[in-house]
């Protein structure tokens, strides 16, 4: 029997300056079987992984990873590779302008002497292994960009068979393709199963990973918590629900109190957007969402549901094209063309990512404070009021604990907790009345949390208009008043704070899912 | 408690730093040259010489917040420069429309560069590449590749006239009483603003400066200041082209720290996907930038041929390395978002002190294009250094 398991990794510990992403975590693969990693965002799924590819090196967890019977120690991803273990990442890694071929072989070059590429050779073997993959008809001299993502998906997948893989690792492989994508490549997987390749897949797609796995390790908090098999445990996407999300509530949410939800004061109405690069495809399909003053609203869903997208093209149409749809503010019908304009009105959105798109990492505390309210609040025919900027940044410096030695240092040296502060200070200087918060506490630590959710409350009160985009449902659960779940681009379902429960949430996205996939199926 | 522990701040050596630079390279000069450099005709020759360095350093400096340079000011410089020696010369036209041509002719090569650059996106590497070239052609083609002079002497006055003197006997010369009144006024406005910038920060709660550092700051200026003050008095008095250089520094100086245009600048070079997203409209910032840099490319090319009594095809060669350089050395970052606009007036300056030194001491002008070469390497190599270790 034991011979049987390729794969082993005993009591697994990773901790993050002294957080434990990972607490004792067990999983054990059956050679040739397709096995499913599921948890929530941040479970501890990916570390684990990139503990087993050895992206962290032997030595920086504790625990025991035996592949093959044999105690590995791998120190970086060409170590794990070598074994034939190859992890297959959300962001493919081709390069986009190289042929097919070329893409393969990238890394493991096929060579007629040292150094010198045997295009030949090259081009024969890109096609065999693609003939594995459902591509024989590829051409294999394109640049690996012409092709859909669906197709360079099974390119990477190619990539990994030109290796030799013995494992190989799906890091939710289905996220950007479509259900006919999706599924071509479920059935690829299928394949390779036929032929004694052994898979760990990370999706959150429950119907996929019912469609694919033979047996799914539940992740939660850095924990196992159980592993089912197909055919012995009850397999249903319930049942997985049930051990993802079954965690208590405790009070890592501040009460709201005293807070007087007023009338709605931001609407939208049949919102539109199609994709920036491609005109024929709608990203954000009929929103329709209302707001009141004092009312914090969450956005639930699934990465990649189109709420960001949603955000941005609402905030000066900083994303998508074709936009169409109307946004009241206060009653009044508004045109946000440009993120100007949007400010203007009383609109603030605080980005996902606070280092690509909210923070001159170089520049001061007080400068990205104040940056976005400057034209608006400090200056007068253009010419700024800096002692007024200095006061108003002293004060939010103080008001929200942002821990830093003077508002004059630089935001790039600040833990991410008080860079997100930062750009919470930031938005709250531009006196929105509606502000969108999107991820607003994605890697910062328990207490700056907390902290983030006291500001929140603090607008609540204050009347404002509160929209919460999170991809961790406690969060969402623990914050909002009031709930729209939002599944590729269309609303998939409200839910009020009464009925909110994190199966519910991932009822309506699998409700969701079902009804597109029979349209699709009659359409 | 904590507050008022922390009312007292250590200056920022970095930004002395250069000045520290500029001292001691000058003083090593003083020593190779044996004082030659010290005399009150060559520090007048210091200021005519870099005159339009620095106009152009103060212009790309912008372009290097943005995180980009503009190669074409070198080309821009001569293309001005024959325009107004054309209209003078050939078409007979007064002084007053061959600067006005002038800085049109710049002000239309900055629209050009910064239409290509912010609202078609292309590069602005092989944007100003292109200008670079184009202007070059062009000066060649007008100018038939020939100098055209000498130019009236009411416009040399721009690049090589002084400003009214009052002169007295002193020691074995004179002394122009105009640029001792001038010192006065900057020792008595240095000192008056450090003051107020004192009394601010206290009103406000702000944390101020060591007294010891403050006064020994204002000791070393107070020093410069009358240095070259009293030089320029025993000469010929303030040239024009000082006064030029004073006025861009001021107005550019206020722009690029007190106004909103200013600061967006900096927000663009630190991130410009956030910039975007804090309602900051970088394209119209980029193309601002690139006009910017035309009209000072063209009031630098008024000065040169003013200086030069004359348009030649060749004027302004290599002067775009000589800006870029300039920033660097002042401690502009080449990745954009940080850099001022004195570090790179004080860049530019040690680029000029460097020439005149090695030129005094007998260095080929081969030689000194390889040591300001290192120069430039080690100033930046030691800026991203000391950077690396802080994060």
């Amino acid at each position: 029997m034991s011979d049987n398991i390729i794969l082993e990794m005993n009591h697994i510990t990773k901790e993050f300056s002294g957080v434990k992403a990972l607490d004792d975590v067990n999983i054990k693969l059956k050679k040739g079987e397709i096995h499913a990693l599921c948890g929530e965002n941040g479970a501890g799924k990916s570390t684990l992984m990139n503990v087993l590819s050895g992206v962290y090196p032997y030595g920086t967890y504790k625990g025991d990873i035996i592949y093959k019977g044999e105690k590995c120690a791998f120190h970086n991803l060409k170590e794990s590779e070598a074994k034939g273990i190859v992890i297959i990442h959300q962001e493919l890694a081709l390069s986009p302008l190289l042929s097919v071929a070329e893409n393969v072989f990238l890394g493991n070059e096929r060579t007629s002497m040292k150094g010198v590429i045997d295009w030949t050779e090259t081009r024969r073997a890109a096609r065999e292994v693609l003939a594995r993959v459902g591509l024989e008809h590829e051409d294999v001299n394109v640049p690996v960009n012409t092709l859909g993502v669906g197709k360079q998906q099974l390119i990477e997948i190619a990539k990994a068979m030109a290796k030799k893989v013995e494992l190989l690792i799906l890091d939710e492989p289905t996220a950007a393709l479509n259900d006919e994508e999706s599924r071509k490549l479920l059935d690829i997987m299928l394949e390779l199963k036929k032929q004694g390749i052994t898979c760990i897949i990370i999706s959150h797609k429950l119907n996929e990973i019912e469609y694919v796995s033979d047996s799914v390790t539940i992740i939660r908090d850095g924990k196992t918590i159980e592993t089912l098999v197909k055919g012995v445990d009850d397999y249903s996407e319930d049942r997985v629900i049930k051990g993802m999300v079954g965690r208590e509530m405790t009070s890592r949410y501040p009460a709201r109190e005293g807070v007087e939800i007023g009338d709605v004061i931001f609407e939208v109405n049949n919102w539109n957007v199609f994709h920036p690069d491609d005109e024929n495809r709608q990203m954000l399909k009929d929103i329709n969402i209302k707001v009141r003053a004092g009312e914090v609203v969450g956005l639930a869903g699934l990465m990649g549901a189109g709420r960001t997208e949603f955000a941005m093209s609402l905030f000066g149409r900083s994303y998508g094209q074709k936009i169409s749809g109307t946004v009241k503010i206060n009653g009044k019908e508004v045109h946000l063309k440009t993120v100007k304009e949007a400010i203007k009105n009383k609109l603030a959105y605080i980005s996902e990512d606070r280092k690509t798109y909210g923070l001159n990492l170089i520049g001061s505390v007080q400068e990205n404070m104040t940056i976005a309210a400057r034209p608006f609040f400090f200056s007068k025919n253009g010419v700024i009021n800096a002692n007024d900027e200095i006061v108003a940044a002293e004060e939010y410096r103080k008001r929200i604990n942002v821990k830093t030695h003077s508002i004059n240092q630089v935001v790039g040296s600040l833990s991410g907790g008080n860079q997100q502060k930062v750009v919470v200070a930031k938005w709250m200087l531009t006196q929105p009345d509606v502000l969108i918060m999107d991820e607003p506490t994605r890697g910062i630590d328990v207490g700056a949390k907390y902290e983030i959710y006291c500001v929140i409350n603090e607008l609540a009160k204050a009347g404002k208009a509160v929209i919460i985009i999170s991809s961790e449902m406690p969060e969402i659960i623990g914050t909002c008043d009031r709930i729209y779940v939002i599944n590729e681009g269309q609303i998939a379902g409200e839910l009020s704070k009464e009925e909110v429960s994190q199966e519910k949430i991932m009822q309506s996205i699998m409700a969701h899912n079902r009804k597109g996939d029979e349209d699709g199926t009659e359409g | 408690m904590e507050q008022k522990a922390k009312k007292v701040v250590k200056m920022d050596m970095k930004q002395y730093g250069m000045f520290f630079a500029l001292i001691a390279i000058y003083l090593v000069f003083a020593i190779l040259t044996k004082g030659a450099n010290l005399t009150p005709m060559n520090i007048n020759n210091l200021i005519m010489q870099n005159g339009y360095v620095v106009i152009l350093a103060i212009g790309m400096l912008l372009c290097v917040l943005t995180g980009n340079i503009d190669l074409g000011v070198g080309s821009v410089v001569a293309v001005t420069g024959s325009f107004a020696g054309i209209i003078m010369m050939d078409l007979k036209g007064n002084m007053w429309a061959a600067i006005a041509a002038a800085l049109l002719v710049g002000i239309l090569t900055g629209v050009f560069a910064g239409f290509f650059i912010a609202y078609l996106e292309i590069p602005p590497f092989v944007t100003t590449l292109a200008t670079m070239l184009m202007g070059r052609g062009l000066t060649y083609t007008l100018l038939q590749a020939q100098t055209k002079g000498p130019l009236p002497a009411s416009y040399n006055f721009i690049g090589a006239g002084f400003l009214p003197v009052i002169k007295i006997p002193f020691g074995d010369g004179t002394l122009d009483l105009v640029s001792i009144i001038v010192a006065v006024i900057c020792s008595v406005a240095l000192v008056l603003s450090e003051l107020k910038s004192i009394k601010t920060k206290k009103k406000y709660n702000f944390a101020v400066n060591p007294t010891w550092q403050t006064v020994t700051k204002l000791a070393v200026m107070l020093f410069i200041i009358w240095f070259f003050f009293y030089k320029l008095a025993r000469y010929n008095g303030l040239p024009f082209v000082l006064l030029i250089m004073a006025i861009l520094i001021v107005i550019y100086a206020f722009i690029t720290s007190k106004t909103v245009a200013g600061r967006q600048i900096y927000a663009l070079g630190g991130n410009r996907k956030a910039a975007n997203l804090s309602g900051i409209d970088t394209k119209k910032v980029f193309f601002w930038v690139y006009v910017n840099m035309g009209m000072l490319s063209a009031l630098a090319g008024i000065v040169l041929s003013a200086r030069n009594g004359s348009a030649t095809p060749k004027a302004g060669d290599g002067f775009e390395m000589d800006a870029i350089a300039s920033c660097y050395i002042g401690g502009a970052a080449v990745a954009g978002g940080s850099g001022t606009i004195v570090g790179a007036v004080v860049g530019a300056f040690i680029m000029g002190i460097l020439n005149n030194g090695m030129s005094l001491f007998g260095w080929s002008t081969d030689i000194q294009k390889i040591v300001k070469g290192a120069v430039l390497l080690g100033a930046v190599t030691l800026d991203v250094l000391s950077k690396r270790k802080k994060s």
